[in-house]
């Protein structure tokens, strides 16, 4: 078990390395793709079923596709990236440092589980489901909302020209 | 331990073997049934009545000249008709194949992966199946393998929705997302096409289009779009594209008769006091038979009805099959909860 | 059944497959004939010279389609968990579930509303 994680794991890492150093976006997207595969199998030895499939048919089916469609919409006749200037750079460099600094924060002070949790049956899309339509009822129809001011707005983007 | 690993390789082995077999003579049977409702012969060369014709057409496919464009992505061209029948080899492992066997006292089921999320697992390997058309399409070069691309993956997205839908009101009935459940309580109880006729009818319209078939095939209609997506593809990779298709027809196929029509259960099943090894080869056969059927359905369909044009065809999935999708699911909790 | 174990199976499957196509793309590779030329190389265009590249914009109504698509997606998914357990929720359930889809037909009928699914103008 513990193999078949730290092979996911540095799978998921070189994947996202590459997305970040390939030039070609298209190729870029498609090593998330993987890294996002990668991720998947993860969750399944956390036993977290839902997740995984949720990975799958959302990250790795849905978003992915629209990123690959929003790339081909771009003009690509031009295989170089634009040189970003100096400021842009280390704008970027600050942001995700400060990132990494809070995700450590963060991660330090969580309890460590010592052992991996692989038989909690939480993850299960029953037990999943049960928690969510009980106990987060409220937050689920909040989400739904979230989602209708979404959809107006990518109307109100996307026909703008018409009206 | 060990014997249930080896039993799984052998049915791992035997069932690509059987969608790569079923593959290449739906392509035979396509031409035969093409030819019977034209009034024709169809191929009867090779072999007696033709029968060697899908072994002839992968010699020929094997052997032909392998073509990349100097303009496209060498390497995506070439990912993208391996990933595309890489997805359509991997959705048959949730598929429960027939009853458990039992050899030397230990059961062994027909089915490669009894997971517990088997619907959804169907499902997140038929939403990645879009990148190998994408891939493929975009990596040519070419523009009207750019526009076959765009439409195929289009519609396969569009469909997806409805599709998801309709096969909630089978897990609402069910209670679960595991296939093996949903064929055994419908060998219990009836088939769900009985209870859900309007979400068969949806899910049966989506598949259609998630495999892009006639009349949902202007992906690579010929008449506009040379042959879209696969237009720049020779040789083996061509012949990927195309097995592949057929595969999910058999797949999907084989998704029709085990979400609605009772998988491997023929009605008096259990009162024929048969023994688990006969009731499991008879299950399997039952099941291949009304496999088969919605293969010749695919190809009755095709060679009937002509093509939808694509702001129908979207319009169709959008407005019409999405609202009813979710009506039928509203009106089936409804139903079930008051009565 | 709900072990991550029970996984093991697909990963069978993944090798034979993958085995399979690789099988298949060098084989056809070794096999078939090689003849290169300028002319012939180049991506087909019914025959007259090609026109700049296929890298070029297309419609935004496919932009529109795969971000409508994203959104239901995740909704459509949100309603497994509850499929699952329709039987035990009873009504409660039903209600919670019936108010997620009251705010998606919403979102959808404004959607169709303003066009946003026409493909013929």
């Amino acid at each position: 078990m513990q193999y078949i994680f730290y092979t996911l794991a540095f799978f998921a890492i070189l994947c996202a390395l590459f997305v970040v150093f390939e030039k070609n976006p298209v190729h870029s997207v498609l090593y998330l793709i993987l890294t996002f595969f990668s991720i998947a199998g993860i969750y399944v030895l956390l036993n977290a079923q839902f997740l995984f499939i949720v990975q799958l048919i959302v990250y790795s089916g849905a978003i992915m596709v629209l990123f690959l469609f929003v790339l081909m919409l771009l003009n690509l006749n031009k295989d170089t990236e634009p040189q970003k200037s100096v400021i842009f750079k280390t704008a970027g460099a600050i942001a995700a440092g400060s990132f990494l600094l809070v995700l450590v924060a963060v991660l330090k002070d969580t309890q460590q589980s010592t052992e991996l949790s692989a038989m909690t049956d939480i993850g299960l899309v029953k037990q999943l489901g049960k928690t969510l339509f009980t106990k987060f009822v409220v937050p689920f129809e909040v989400a739904s909302i979230l989602f209708l001011a979404a959809m107006v707005g990518s109307v109100l983007l996307g026909k703008k020209e018409l009206y | 331990m060990t014997l249930a690993l080896i039993a799984k390789i052998i049915l791992v082995v035997a069932i690509f073997v059987l969608t790569l077999a079923v593959a290449a003579y739906s392509t035979y049977l396509e031409r035969k049934v093409a030819a019977f409702l034209q009034d024709r012969l169809g191929p009867d060369r090779a072999g007696p009545w033709g029968l060697l014709q899908p072994l002839a057409d992968g010699v020929k496919m094997f052997t032909k000249e392998e073509f990349i464009p100097a303009a496209s992505e060498k390497f995506l061209f070439i990912l993208g008709p391996g990933l595309f029948i890489l997805t359509a080899l991997m959705t048959s492992a949730v598929i429960p194949w027939g009853p458990a066997l039992v050899i030397a006292g230990e059961v062994i089921a027909l089915q490669v992966a009894d997971i517990d999320i088997g619907v959804l697992y169907v499902l997140g390997v038929v939403s990645v199946g879009v990148y190998g058309i994408m891939i493929g399409g975009w990596a040519s070069n070419n523009k009207y393998s750019l526009l076959g691309a765009v439409r195929a993956s289009s519609q396969m997205i569009s469909y997806e929705l409805a599709m998801g839908i309709s096969v909630i009101t089978i897990v609402m009935i069910t209670g679960s997302l595991s296939l093996n459940e949903i064929v055994g309580q419908q060998a219990q109880g009836t088939w769900n096409v009985l209870k859900q006729p309007l979400g068969f009818l949806i899910f049966l319209v989506c598949a259609f289009a998630e495999t892009n078939r006639a009349p949902f095939d202007l992906p690579e209609c010929e008449t506009e779009l040379v042959g879209g997506y696969h237009t720049e593809y020779s040789s083996m990779k061509l012949g990927l594209f195309l097995f592949a298709e057929y595969m999910n027809m058999f797949i999907s196929s084989a998704m029709i008769a085990t979400l609605y029509f009772g998988g491997w259960h023929f009605p008096y099943m259990d009162k024929l006091g048969l023994g688990p090894n006969t009731l499991a080869f008879l299950g399997f056969t039952v099941f291949f038979l009304k496999i088969v059927f919605f293969i010749f359905f695919y190809m009755w369909v095709r060679w009937t009805l002509p093509r939808f044009r694509y702001d129908q065809l979207m319009h169709l999935g959008w407005k019409v099959l999405i609202p009813l999708a979710l009506l039928n699911m509203l009106a089936t909790g409804a139903f079930s909860l008051l009565f | 059944m709900n072990t991550p174990s029970s996984y093991l199976p697909i990963i069978i499957q993944l090798l034979v497959a993958l085995g399979f196509v690789i099988t298949t793309l060098v084989a056809s590779h070794l096999i078939g004939p090689k003849r290169k030329g300028n002319k012939k190389d180049e991506a087909f265009e019914c025959g007259i010279d090609g026109v700049g590249n296929a890298r070029v914009p297309f419609s935004i109504k496919y932009f529109m389609t795969a971000i409508l698509f994203v959104l239901f997606d995740v909704e459509v998914v949100f309603f497994y968990p509850y499929a699952v357990n329709f039987k035990e929720m009873g009504w409660h359930g039903f209600a919670a579930v019936s108010i997620f889809v009251g705010f998606f037909l919403i979102g959808f009928a404004y959607v169709y509303k303003r066009g946003a699914l026409e493909w013929d103008k």
